[in-house]
């Protein structure tokens, strides 16, 4: 077993690192694959759920006398149908989450939060009954103040979100309640030192927008409760192991009574690691006693489901004339949303990791505002504050006149750097993606006129957590992988990738399975760009585990003792000439008389993986600004990111590919825009604007492979560094065409106009 | 609700004024059918008239063309003479949404939805284009500008439907152009847009003009002014300033999600100045 964990990176590999088919992706081009809105089931109710169009309000009332009473109205269920749950922080995907926050994220108990906010339930024979039914509802208000941005709801005297809210994390505790639910500060060195001692120092404010995953698949589940109370639930998950768990925790259940089958997923991005239709679904369905059907509009996923936070940050940096960075000091707040639970700690955290500095401080605030819930969104917390940092980077080199790769290479983090989070970094590729972008031709090609080119690069830790993986060797020798896990982006080919190579036989023998919660261990979610590492770890024990059991079957059949045969390349061979002449037995061979020798051959493992190693990446951009509107056009765009091991490099191109289009979605036109009442004005993708394909250039990538040492392939996790750097990259390819900068996101074209205009009324531009 | 599809314009009519507000036409249902869906509207009756063999054509008349209201956008991109004769209204009317859009789209759609973003509508005013509007009380033409009178709102009376829109004849050296502006490259909704039509005398010299500008006011405009810029200069650059000065001064925007009123304002005027610019480059070549 120790040797199929350790051995396959040494030799050379035949699978890991092939451009192999995807499984799943011709039924997913012809529309064969089944989403979560695709299972239908007899019987089945359609449930629809009634939203707060208030902000924030007290809710007096809800009578659903007339509706229960409309025919064909089979369940309604309201914050009386769930139990009220104590204070308790979980983990969901990389954020943290407070049972008595998501049985109120869920179905508004006290007060509505935000518009959007979920208020009643119903299910009904079909949409237009259940539409119906939502009319007839009646709730009656208090209408409270509201408060939607994050420096409004932090001034004294805002309006309380939460009447107890008591801001943690300070000393002494506040006496009165705020809307700042946490701070929290990271620190390293002396900061007050380390700027005395800088020739230069920047020091800027950044506003970023909260922006929507835009997953396209909206929220959409299937629940049935079957007489004697066993539940089945189908659902677009990234974690359906999560999902069980949250749903049972919230209806009270005993977690073996509920079955969950992860769909085929439209995307997530983070968005769907947390519930909002599932216990409502499952409530419904067991009231009804009937199948229940929920699918959200994209009006919907807009106005209730989690978007990364907008936020306000502050950086400051000191250096020294020749580049080296003195100090660093950042200070941040995010919008939380209507309850606690931003990723402020993940972009203190984050903020300055790609750096090796002697004195840094962080300090976030977690701020809640009368919006949906944030939820994780592609490294929650980190795109934030490294963009703010990375901006003032390139403001830094363009004072000191150094080149802002040479700035970064100066400062980078290396093997045995201590992050300001405390551990100290194993082997990462930050140098090799700096070099690798100085490199790249891109880096040195012209640039027309009003045209600019901008560097930055970005961190981020991945994650590794519970993991189950099974191998059944079916009796032809062809071999099933079950792991738990949601494919997002062609994780099935890979893990078949490691799993043939770690059992040295044919890719094509090997078929991944996606297991429902009732066949495999508990299996932590697809996020935190952790099911490749993790599951290509737990495959690779499992296959371990096989290969064992195979030697000792082939040591039966030849009748010598088992550390006379010896595993290689698929087949079990006896270990030397004083072993005896037997011709080698494929696992085919061996599977056919399983029976016989004891049994079938399942090889398992589970596992918490440890040793996930943190990517770093490195963007270049060139924009075109059309001064004379504010348009600003991508023209060209080159992503350089660690990916330890590319199992399958198309895969982890489209993952840096998707990441910089998200990017620059964040950075040029998504946005979500209130009006003065509160209400979200641009709730679908018409007004909420995120790049068609038009709108990008192709993006060229360069995969640096600096193996993480803790990984049987070398595999980093890649998923979610992509979206880190592009804010900042474009930043400051506008800031370089236009000899001016802009600090606030997105960079629209009316924005970007007003400032070319200030910077022509100052008469100082000086475009490249 | 019922779905009817009459194959003539009387039989249209009929139903249309029986029915009364009741009812909606149907062309190409892309705004229709969305708004349907977002339940903004609620008829008992949808009128198809994609059936009728005159709102499906588009002909030569009297020296210029008629374009049936519900001739979807890739019919228009496929007739070569109209292209043309009227590359700014076809540019219009094909920047319409997407592939899958330009199949069902219409120009009668895009008018009588009202829109003050709509496309092919200041393309069509500044082309002088007439429409065919019938009736209980039977036909009558008039020109584009007049119908719509308010986001979502037509002069056209209970009963009464677009049949066609007719184009004049084309003297030498004439040409149009319409550009918009929007945030993305496409499948989005113009934040200002300007249809141009320029006629040049043989020594370059601009005759007559019309000047439109939409999404800056609540329909579409006229602008008078920016003609007058043109008319009389051989198009030089500080015509073209005029122009887009005049523009701008036209604008009667809101602050909105999809833009503020200062940069409608601004950007109106560089977009009337480019639209003005290609369209005089095109007069010049014919
Ligand atoms: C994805 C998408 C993208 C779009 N992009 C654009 C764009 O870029 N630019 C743009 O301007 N629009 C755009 N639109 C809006 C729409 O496609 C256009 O307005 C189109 O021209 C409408 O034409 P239609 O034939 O589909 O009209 P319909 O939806 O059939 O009708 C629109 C309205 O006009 C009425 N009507 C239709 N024909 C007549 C008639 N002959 N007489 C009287 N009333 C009539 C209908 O009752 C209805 O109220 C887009 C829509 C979608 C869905």
């Amino acid at each position: 077993m120790a040797e199929a964990t350790t051995a396959p990176a040494k030799r050379k590999l035949k699978w890991v690192g092939k451009r192999a088919p995807r499984p799943d992706g011709v039924d997913k081009v012809t529309g064969r694959a089944k989403f979560g809105a695709d299972l239908f089931m007899s019987g089945q109710l359609v449930g629809k759920v009634l939203r707060s169009t208030l902000p924030h309000a007290r809710i007096k009332s809800i009578d659903i006398s007339k509706a229960l009473a409309l025919p064909g109205v089979k369940a309604i269920v309201t914050r009386d149908d769930f139990q009220d749950m104590a204070s308790e922080f979980v983990p969901a995907g990389e954020m943290m989450i407070n049972y008595k926050d998501v049985v109120r994220n869920i179905m508004a108990r006290e007060k509505v939060l935000y518009e959007g906010h979920p208020v009643a339930a119903v299910a009904a024979t079909n949409a237009a009954v259940a539409r119906q039914a939502l009319k007839l509802i009646k709730v009656e208000y208090e209408v409270l103040p509201h408060v939607i941005d994050v420096d409004e709801a932090m001034k004294p005297g805002a309006p309380l979100l939460h009447e107890d809210m008591i801001t943690q994390g300070v000393e002494p505790a506040p006496t009165k309640p705020s809307n700042v639910a946490k701070r929290v500060q990271f620190a390293v060195g002396d900061i007050e030192a380390g700027f005395k001692k800088a020739d230069v120092i920047v020091e800027r404010e950044y506003h970023t927008q909260p922006v929507h995953q835009g997953y396209i698949e909206p929220h959409a589940c299937i629940a049935s409760v079957s007489e004697d109370g066993q539940a089945d639930l189908w659902v677009t998950t990234q974690g359906h192991y999560v999902v069980r768990a949250h749903c049972a925790r919230l209806l009270g259940w005993d977690i073996s009574k509920l079955r969950v089958t992860a769909s085929e997923i439209g995307g997530g991005f983070g968005g769907k690691t947390v519930v909002y239709l599932e216990p409502v679904a499952l409530a419904l369905a067991k009231k009804a006693q009937r199948p229940v059907k929920m699918v959200m509009t994209r009006e919907e996923v807009f106005r209730a489901s989690g978007p990364a936070p907008g936020a306000w940050v502050k950086v400051k940096i000191g250096a020294t004339k020749d580049g080296r960075i003195t100090a660093a000091e950042a200070t941040m707040a995010y919008q939380a949303g209507a309850f606690q639970g931003s990723p402020v700690q993940m972009g203190c955290m984050c903020a300055f990791a790609p750096y090796d500095l002697e004195n840094v401080k962080t300090v976030g605030f977690d701020v809640v505002t009368n919006r949906p819930k944030v939820a994780a969104y592609r490294a929650p917390g980190a795109p934030i504050s490294e963009y703010a940092v990375e901006c003032a980077l390139d403001e830094l080199a363009d004072q000191l006149k150094i080149d802002p790769l040479d700035l970064r290479l100066k400062n980078a983090a290396k093997e045995g750097t201590r992050a300001v989070y405390g551990p100290k970094f194993g082997p990462i590729g930050m140098v090799e993606t700096l070099e690798a972008a100085k490199n790249h031709a891109h880096y040195t090609a012209k640039l027309g006129p009003n045209q600019g080119r901008g560097v930055a690069s970005g961190f981020w830790f991945n994650i590794g957590g519970e993991t189950c993986a099974s191998i059944n060797v079916n009796e032809d020798g062809t071999v099933s992988l079950i792991i738990g896990t949601p494919d997002i982006g062609g994780s099935r080919a890979s893990h078949a990738q490691m799993t043939a190579e770690s059992l040295g036989i044919d890719l094509s023998k090997v078929r991944t399975i996606i297991a429902d919660t009732s066949m495999l261990g508990y299996t932590f979610l697809t996020g935190g760009s952790r099911a490749t590492f993790a599951g290509g770890m737990a495959a690779n024990q499992a296959a371990g585990d096989v290969i064992k059991q195979l030697c000792s079957r082939a040591a039966k059949i030849w009748e010598i003792p088992e550390d006379a045969v010896a595993y290689e390349d698929g087949f079990v061979k006896p270990a030397g000439a004083n072993a005896g002449k037997f011709p080698a037995l494929s696992i085919a061979d061996i599977a056919k008389k399983a029976g016989k020798t004891g049994g079938p051959i399942v090889g398992h493992a589970q596992i918490n993986a440890q040793g996930a190693g943190p990517s770093l990446g490195t963007h270049i951009v060139d924009v075109e600004v059309d001064k004379e509107t504010g348009r600003v056009s991508v023209l060209r765009y080159t992503v350089i990111q660690d990916a330890g091991k590319a199992v399958h490099p198309s895969y982890v191109e489209g993952q840096f590919q998707g990441g910089a289009v998200q990017g620059i979605g964040w950075a040029l036109s998504e946005e979500y825009i209130y009006g003065a009442d509160g209400r979200m004005q641009n709730a679908g993708f018409l007004d909420y604007r995120m790049p068609v394909a038009s709108d990008v250039p192709m993006i060229d990538t360069v995969i640096v492979e600096v193996p993480n040492p803790r990984h049987p392939y070398g595999v980093r996790g890649i998923g979610e560094t992509p979206i880190v750097p592009p804010m900042a990259a474009i930043a400051n390819a506008i800031g370089h065409a236009l000899g001016t900068r802009l600090y606030e996101l997105p960079m629209s074209p009316p924005k970007v106009l007003k400032a070319i205009g200030q910077n022509e009324a100052k008469g100082q531009g000086r475009g490249h | 609700m019922r779905y009817e599809a009459p194959e003539t314009v009387d039989k249209a009519v009929a139903l249309l004024a029986s029915m009364g507000r009741k009812a909606r036409v149907l062309a190409g249902g892309t705004d229709l059918l969305v708004q349907l869906r977002a339940g903004v509207v609620e008829p008992e009756m949808m009128i198809d008239i994609k059936k009728i063999a005159e709102l499906r054509s588009i002909a030569r008349e009297a020296g210029g063309f008629r374009i049936g209201a519900a001739v979807a956008g890739a019919e228009i991109r496929e007739h070569a003479d109209l292209r043309k004769a009227w590359p700014g209204i076809c540019e219009a009317a094909n920047l319409i949404g997407s592939t899958q859009i330009q199949g069902r789209a219409s120009m009668g759609g895009n008018l009588c939805n009202a829109s003050p973003a709509a496309d092919s509508v200041p393309a069509l005013i500044a082309a002088g284009a007439k429409v065919t509007v019938v009736g209980p009380a039977g036909r009558r033409e008039v020109p584009v500008e007049s119908i719509a009178t308010g986001p979502g709102k037509t002069s056209l009376a209970d009963g009464e439907f677009v049949v066609s829109f007719l184009l004049p004849p084309r003297p030498a050296h004439a040409s149009d152009a319409y550009l918009r502006f929007i945030p993305r490259t496409e499948m989005d909704i113009a934040v200002v847009g300007a249809g141009v039509n320029v006629t040049l005398d043989a020594k370059g010299v601009v005759s007559a003009a019309r000047v439109s500008l939409g999404a800056v006011a609540p329909t579409a405009l006229v602008v008078e002014d920016a003609a007058k810029a043109l008319i009389g200069t051989k198009g030089e650059a500080a015509a073209l300033d005029a122009l887009a000065k005049a523009a701008s001064a036209a604008c009667r925007p809101i602050d909105d999600k999809r833009g503020t009123k200062e940069f409608r304002i601004q950007v109106a005027g560089v977009i009337a100045r480019r639209t003005a610019a290609k369209a005089l480059e095109r007069a010049r070549k014919v």
